[in-house]
């Protein structure tokens, strides 16, 4: 019902236009890069699944995808993926579908067990970063060692680039996905064109 | 013309490729390879800045990171200008601009100098004996002046035009310095497997190896051997090699902060290449190999161009084929001296005569000096120079057992000192490793580790090639050992270099002149002369750091790094006592100055910050409103139209919502979906209102106390289902609501089956607002009955909007009737536009947030962090209806029992009306009973928030007062700077105080 407090009174004159950026647009204008390209990825479904033991395994069952045990990686099946997140915390992606039917049929499968089902779908957006200098650019904004040895494919973390929280993925030895809040997208994703710069 | 003070051959620069640049104007010519400094030299310029605080003509003194003097302002313009670079760090490269600093009208004839005369009325601490009155003076007048001509560079005025980036990388050993030792630490730890990088300042890895005429390595001469070890390193693809990159901070758990120059030393940079990079590398182990620097000595006239470090003088001869004058005094403490003589005398400088302090110099290197037909003269100091811009000459005294003997003046254009090395432990001393003093060489070397780090080589006081070598491998090997457990093969190294003993000198040198007038330089950047120091401690400070701060001496931006030892040295003699009782200044970061560029990064203008976006901010933009900043969201303000300003643009649209239909956005809400088979009672326990008894479908207004009773934060809770709540939180609030709720829910409750997830970014809020809004949502809802009977107020449903998914609240935050309508945000803005188009017959106006705040002050809706500062219960507030009293528990139950929280005469949350009704108080304005009270007045609360009210004609605040519901009806008072303003004090609620309109 409220709000944050303001800064300044109303006679103060706080405002200012802002154009803003369009995510869309910069994606569009976006030049190709042999050594790290960014593109933008297309809707998916998000699923938050928090539970306890009991659920686990029917969650992954009905998704498709067995949910991850050890920390930090996650499992495909097909298009969709399931991210360790925390202990009892997972994401569940499935590219260019709808979450209802999703959300439906993990309901089902674990009806009665303890568990929390949230769609998230629109809650972030996701870009691929893609080529032999892709490191190289996610490395001056997230402070991780991306070392195949330190961040191996099939790794996936909560962490931040610059200013922004991200989750990052690699999906490939050159490849890695960012999947970031909708509103820093375009903060995250202008960082990244100024870090492909000379890479 | 390429310089006539050039070696017939040799060097390690290009001479097939010249290289043109100015300096103060002046064109000259060098080669490819060589830094400002040594072109300079090459073309018999010494002379390249006049001093801080005496404005002394002043030369190049040494040929790296330690030069105290040649300080320049380089770029091709103002957006590309830096100020105090090192011209013996300035790469050469064609066009390149350079100029001289803190000089006036020109470097040969500077008014400033006049400060050199006065000499005697600026002693140490002057500024603190002399500028004492009148205090004001100190910021108007003296500061500025004093500022303007003891300077250093001028900063540029235009924007850095330049980019930077910033990095982060990871290795298991770091080496940093690429001279013998840390070249060999390298390839014992390349050698080992692991990750390796090797930084080195310095165009070329080398360090001292490129200085070098005749020693050999393995059989080789050094110079080869160091291409065959570069190649071997570079080969390895375990091994990255940095150069031009400065390791010059040494922060906790092994990050290393370096500072790399990508672009500055070429003339037509790559556009798409920052100028400097930051890294940040964390490194498993480290090994420090950062050599030494060598001590000038301490004599009268040391400072005049020309004179420099002999070990200085040598590498611009063997380096860059630049001899530093054509015929040389050296003054030499070591055996050091007199590898430069021999290896000047090489390069076709004549050599006038060797100084020695020493009464028997008998090491290798003086019986080749004397071999090579050099007069050597034992016993003997430098006691003065002559010349103006240039030494011409230098006074050499017999230094008898008890007296001085006889002075002899003699010719010379250069004049070479050496008083030994000091290792260079800054980046140890940063690590907080403990510094241990050697009393055979007299200086300090690593002692304690407290970081995974070692010294090798000269930095830990193993000045011989061959030593530097062996340790250096070992400690490359010992690093990868800690780091991986990996081992490197046995390597031995055969290194045949005329060895330089341990001798050396710290302190002043003795002369026979008046000590009133001799200037005896210490620290040539600061201006502290022998003379300062020694007047500090007569003056009874006894402690180096207050010494330093006293006389300034190693406080300069070379970070004394030339000075500090013989600053000691001195105090030392002057108390009788011991160099190491009387401690060491601390070494801090950085090594050598660096760009503000490099900590800003990519961080600069519209990247500053996020700048948050809801998925409607473009139809806003594109409507022309105008927007603040709340947190790091741009949230729409108001929507002028035409010329409207502020004011007429919010009464416009407080007028439509009170009258028609508004269109608001609130997607910045933070929300928290809560799930679980416990959500409910998680509820219970982290709000102050009762949940059990909420039925699904319903909405709640709910407060939220921090343990200690105050309210911090409230929003509206839908219930989706028994296990199921839809939380809102402000919009600042979010991030730290949802931390609070999981720490209890880790810590202190477990045990509950209910789990947290943001939703903050999943829903578009789109409020719509006004006695219409029913009308313009009804057509376009599918499966919601928005009727008064099926959704009454306060109330949620789910079902379609376009064929989207939506939950709609009726909820008003207004006082009209209202919904929000959450969709998910990726269809955030074509729902609003529906809306929009929906609403176009009933008038439907786009509102901001100033219109949102005077709506619902009108209602006495507070705002969390506006009416609240963190010490309001929720009483205090009005809220405490909100508070569930037969409830067993909740964060901050117990805290509201204290009988404090319940004092009658805390501040109360109250309307004020002022008697003259269209002044508009300003908020945070106090509120007194009696404005003549005597001072200190005493105070009774303050304005929170304060508007002029368009459906009221008239102004309204609200206030938090001392026993405020008592006092309405009261008259009270807001003094202002220019006028006393009267108010009355009244309920809170200005509009609508039943609350009739919600239901129209």
């Amino acid at each position: 019902m409220s709000e944050a407090a303001r800064v300044s009174g109303p006679d103060l004159g706080h405002g200012h236009p802002y154009p803003g950026v369009s995510l869309a647009a910069l994606a569009e204008g976006s030049k190709p890069s042999a050594s790290a390209s960014l593109k933008l990825l297309p809707a998916t479904a998000r699923l938050v699944f928090r539970g306890r033991e009991a659920a686990i395994g029917p969650a992954g069952e009905a998704f498709g995808v067995a949910l991850p045990r050890e920390a930090c990686r996650f499992n495909t099946n097909g298009t969709r993926s399931v991210l360790w997140l925390g202990p009892d915390e997972w994401i569940l992606l499935a590219p260019g579908e709808g979450p209802a039917p999703l959300f439906a049929a993990i309901e089902t499968a674990t009806a009665g067990l303890p568990h929390a089902l949230v769609d998230v779908s629109s809650r972030s957006v996701a870009f691929d970063l893609s080529g032999p200098k892709a490191g190289f650019v996610l490395n001056q904004g997230n402070p991780l060692d991306l070392s195949l040895d330190a961040f191996p494919v099939g790794m996936c973390t909560r962490t931040v680039f610059a200013k922004s929280e991200i989750v990052l993925r690699r999906t490939a030895p050159d490849s890695f996905v960012v999947d970031v809040w909708r509103s820093f997208a375009p903060y995250v994703w202008q960082l990244l064109e100024e870090a492909r710069r000379g890479a | 013309m390429t310089g006539a003070f050039r070696t017939a051959s040799g060097g390690r620069i290009d001479r097939s490729k010249p290289v043109a640049f100015t300096f103060d104007g002046q064109h000259l010519s060098g080669f490819s390879g060589d830094t400002l400094a040594s072109a300079l030299i090459a073309n018999g310029i010494h002379l390249t800045g006049r001093s801080f605080k005496y404005h002394r003509p002043r030369g190049i003194l040494s040929a790296g990171t330690d030069e105290p003097n040649a300080l320049v302002g380089v770029g091709r313009d103002e957006a590309h200008y830096a100020p105090n670079l090192r011209a013996t760090q300035v790469e050469l490269y064609e066009g390149l601009k350079a100029e001289s600093q803190n000089r006036w009208p020109s470097l040969k004839f500077d008014a400033g100098a006049v400060n050199d005369l006065a000499s005697p009325l600026l002693p140490s601490g002057f500024y603190y004996k002399t500028f004492m009155w009148p205090a004001k003076a100190w910021t108007k007048f003296y500061e500025p002046k004093i500022r303007a001509m003891a300077g250093l560079g001028r900063a540029p005025e235009a924007p850095d035009a330049d980019r930077y980036s910033q990095h982060y990388a990871h290795c298991d050993v770091l080496v940093v310095g690429s001279g013998p030792a840390g070249l060999a630490a390298a390839l014992a730890a390349a050698a080992s497997g692991v990750k390796v990088m090797l930084v080195d300042e310095q165009p070329e890895m080398g360090g001292s190896l490129l200085a070098s005429r005749d020693a050999s390595i393995d059989g080789k001469p050094a110079q080869q051997w160091l291409a065959d070890a570069l190649a071997e390193l570079s080969a390895a693809d375990n091994v990255t090699l940095m150069t031009r990159t400065t390791a010059f901070g040494y922060f906790p758990h092994n990050m290393i902060a370096l500072a790399e120059r990508v672009t500055e030393h070429v003339a037509v940079p790559d556009p798409e290449l920052p100028r400097e990079r930051l890294w940040q590398v964390r490194a498993k182990e480290v090994v420090l190999a950062t050599g030494a620097l060598e001590r000038p000595l301490v004599f009268p006239d040391n400072d005049r161009p020309g004179v420099m470090l002999a070990d200085s003088g040598r590498t611009y001869a063997n380096r860059y084929g630049a001899k530093p004058g054509k015929r040389a005094v050296i003054f030499t403490a070591c055996d050091a001296g007199y590898r430069s003589a021999l290896d000047l005398a090489a390069a076709g400088v004549e050599i006038a005569a060797i100084a020695d302090l020493r009464r028997n110099p008998a090491g290798e290197l003086p019986a080749k000096a004397l071999a090579a037909g050099i007069e050597v003269r034992p016993s003997t100091a430098v006691t003065g120079t002559s010349g103006r811009l240039r030494v011409s000459g230098a006074a050499l005294t017999k230094m008898g057992e008890y007296d001085f003997g006889a002075t002899q003046q003699i010719a010379c254009d250069v004049l070479l000192m050496s008083g030994g090395f000091t290792p260079s432990v800054h980046l140890f001393s940063q690590s907080r490793g403990k510094l241990a003093f050697d009393p055979v060489l007299n200086c300090y070397v690593p002692g304690t580790s407290v970081e995974r780090e070692r010294s090798a080589g000269a930095s830990r006081g193993l000045f011989e090639l061959g030593a530097a070598l062996e340790d250096g491998y070992a400690k490359g090997a010992d690093a990868a050992k800690a780091a991986k457990g990996a081992k490197a093969p046995a390597r031995a190294f055969a290194a045949q270099a005329p060895r330089l003993g341990t001798d050396g000198h710290i302190g002043a040198t003795p002369h026979n002149r008046n000590p009133a007038f001799a200037k005896a330089f210490v620290d040539w950047q600061n201006d502290v002369t022998a003379k300062d120091i020694k007047l500090a401690t007569r003056e009874g400070f006894r402690s180096i750091e207050h010494i330093k701060r006293y006389t300034t001496t190693g406080m300069a931006t070379d970070q004394g790094k030339t000075s500090n030892m013989n600053a000691l040295g001195i105090v030392s003699d002057a108390l009788k006592t011991p160099v190491p009782q009387i401690g060491l200044t601390t070494f801090r970061p950085p090594f050598t100055p660096t760009t503000f560029g490099i900590f800003a990064g990519a961080a600069r203008g519209e990247l500053f910050d996020p700048a948050r976006q809801t998925a409607i901010h473009g139809w806003a933009a594109e409507q022309g409103a105008i927007f603040e900043d709340v947190g790091n969201w741009k949230r729409a303000l108001y929507f002028p139209r035409g010329n409207e300003g502020m004011h007429e643009a919010v009464a416009r649209e407080c007028r439509a919502v009170r009258s028609a239909v508004g269109i608001f956005d609130a997607s910045t809400l933070g929300k928290i979906e809560i799930v679980g088979p416990d959500a409910a009672e998680f509820m219970n326990r982290m709000y102050t209102n009762a949940w059990a008894k909420l039925e699904p479908g319903r909405l709640r207004y709910g407060v939220m106390l921090r343990e200690d009773g105050f309210v911090m934060d409230d929003g509206v809770v839908g219930r989706m289902a028994p296990d199921r709540f839809h939380v809102t939180t402000t919009t600042g609030g979010a991030p730290r609501v949802l931390a609070h709720m999981e720490d209890y829910l880790q810590t202190e409750w477990p045990d509950l089956d209910v789990w947290l997830t943001s939703t903050t970014e999943q829903w578009s809020v789109i409020a719509v607002q006004g006695p219409l809004a029913r009308q313009v949502l009804r057509p376009l809802l599918e499966g919601i009955d928005l009727s008064k009977e099926a959704m009454p107020h306060m109330s949620v449903r789910e079902g379609t909007i376009l064929g989207i998914p939506t939950r709609v609240f009726s909820v008003s935050f207004t006082g009209e009737l209202g919904f929000e309508v959450n969709v998910p945000s990726e269809h955030g803005r074509k729902v609003w536009e529906a809306i929009y188009a929906s609403g176009q017959k009933f008038g439907i106006t786009p509102y901001g947030t100033e219109t949102m705040h005077v709506l619902r002050a009108e209602k006495g809706y507070i705002i969390v962090g506006q009416e609240t500062d963190g010490t309001a219960t929720p009483d205090d507030v009005n809220l405490g209806w909100a508070v569930g009293k037969a409830k067993k528990d909740f964060v901050g139950k117990r805290a509201l029992a204290r009988a404090s929280m319940s004092a009658p005469d805390r501040k109360q949350l109250v309307g004020l009306f002022t008697v003259e009704p269209q002044t508009v108080l300003e908020e945070g304005a106090q509120v007194v009973a009696d404005p003549k009270a005597p001072v200190p007045v005493p105070m009774l609360g303050h304005v929170t928030s304060s508007y002029h009210s368009s459906v009221l004609g008239r102004s309204i605040a609200l206030a938090v007062i001392k026993g405020g519901r008592g006092r309405i009806g009261q008259k009270l008072f807001v003094p202002m700077p220019d006028r006393v303003i009267e108010v009355e004090v009244t309920e809170p609620v200005f509009y609508d105080p039943k609350g009739e309109r919600f239901d129209v």
